[in-house]
């Protein structure tokens, strides 16, 4: 297998992360939609999409400061939805290691859910290219100014988008085509299986806990399983 | 304080948890089995997602026939374990939620 070129690579990461953007652009309306209803200005509503960019967390924030939540609340309330990141961080980081200091602070301010999971298929597939980087900066933008983009038409618009609207369905779907080829072991399918399970039951946790709570429980699944096959 | 105060702090906190590892995992010591947990990080966090979007679509756990984004995120397994194909399992489970939409009368 030939190294794909830079080119490729970023060319590459456009293309594959293109399909989540159906699912993305109408929660990026949605947002712009609230940020103004709850009384932010244009600019701020915007700059929020580009700030924080992290989709729950500023739907989570918008509402917050609409109904008047003291600052500090808020912000705790951001970082506890936004931990799960940290995660992807640890995900990424062995893949990263030898990047320059600019690229791992750009790639850390475009590591999204819907980024991370195309990205991490990709770095996790056969094949080494040295230039995997470019995947993931391609995979990034093509998020950010979707995002930036469908925030500022929900913000100058409104978001027009009938209450059984059901593209928001295309996420799960792609995040399935993601993870069920790479399920390759018992060991993998018991950590998918086990999260899955507690994320059910966990599903109505405050501000994401469940999810975090479900793949910290699905990780250690997935090492008790292995260390017992050895 | 001040709305744009609060974002600036936000977006570096959202920031800061996203270099976190990506800055630390070359320049602290981990233990072994944080290294190897890795793998099971993205089978294990997409999993968290999907599952609740199936079986509570409206936030309201729903195990029953009468629910079809339960029965649309069945089929697109399906189709992602048989072709492999993410275009293809997108359209699948697409086509079989408006169906099952269609046919549940929803």
């Amino acid at each position: 297998m030939i190294a794909k070129t830079r080119k490729q690579e970023f060319w590459s990461g456009v293309w594959d992360e293109a399909p989540i953007l159906l699912g993305v652009a109408p929660f990026g309306l949605l947002f712009g939609a609230l940020a103004i209803s709850v009384q932010l200005s244009n600019l701020a509503a915007q700059a929020m999409s580009s700030i924080i960019f992290a989709g729950s967390a500023q739907f989570i924030a918008a509402q917050l400061i609409g109904s008047g939540t003291s600052g500090l609340v808020v912000l705790l309330v951001v970082f506890v939805v936004n931990l799960r990141h940290a995660l992807y961080s640890a995900s990424v980081a062995p893949h990263v290691r030898n990047l320059s200091p600019g690229w791992k602070l750009l790639l850390a301010y475009l590591l999204t859910d819907e980024a991370y999971a195309v990205t991490i298929t990709h770095y996790t597939r056969e094949g080494d290219s040295p230039d995997r980087h470019w995947y993931f900066l391609g995979a990034g933008l093509t998020l950010w100014s979707a995002w930036q983009a469908s925030t500022a038409i929900g913000i100058f618009i409104g978001a027009q988008i009938p209450a059984n609207w059901p593209l928001g369905f295309v996420l799960p779907l792609t995040f399935i085509a993601l993870v069920v080829p790479a399920l390759r072991d018992r060991a993998g399918m018991a950590a998918a299986c086990v999260a899955g399970l507690v994320g059910l039951l966990a599903a109505n946790f405050p501000y994401k806990t469940g999810l975090l709570l479900a793949a910290l429980i699905g990780i250690v699944t997935g090492l008790v399983i292995e260390g017992r096959q050895k | 304080m001040n709305i744009w105060i609060i974002m600036l702090i936000a977006g570096l906190l959202t920031f800061t948890t996203r270099l976190s590892f990506i800055f630390l995992l070359d320049r602290i010591k981990v233990p072994d089995w944080f290294r190897r947990g890795l793998r099971f990080v993205p089978v294990a966090v997409l999993s968290a997602i999907i599952v609740p979007e199936l079986t509570s679509p409206n936030g309201t756990l729903l195990i029953s026939w009468h629910n079809p984004q339960l029965l649309a995120g069945l089929v697109a397994i399906l189709v992602a374990w048989r072709t492999k194909n993410v275009l293809l399992t997108i359209a699948a489970g697409m086509a079989a939620l408006i169906v099952f939409q269609v046919v549940l009368g929803l």
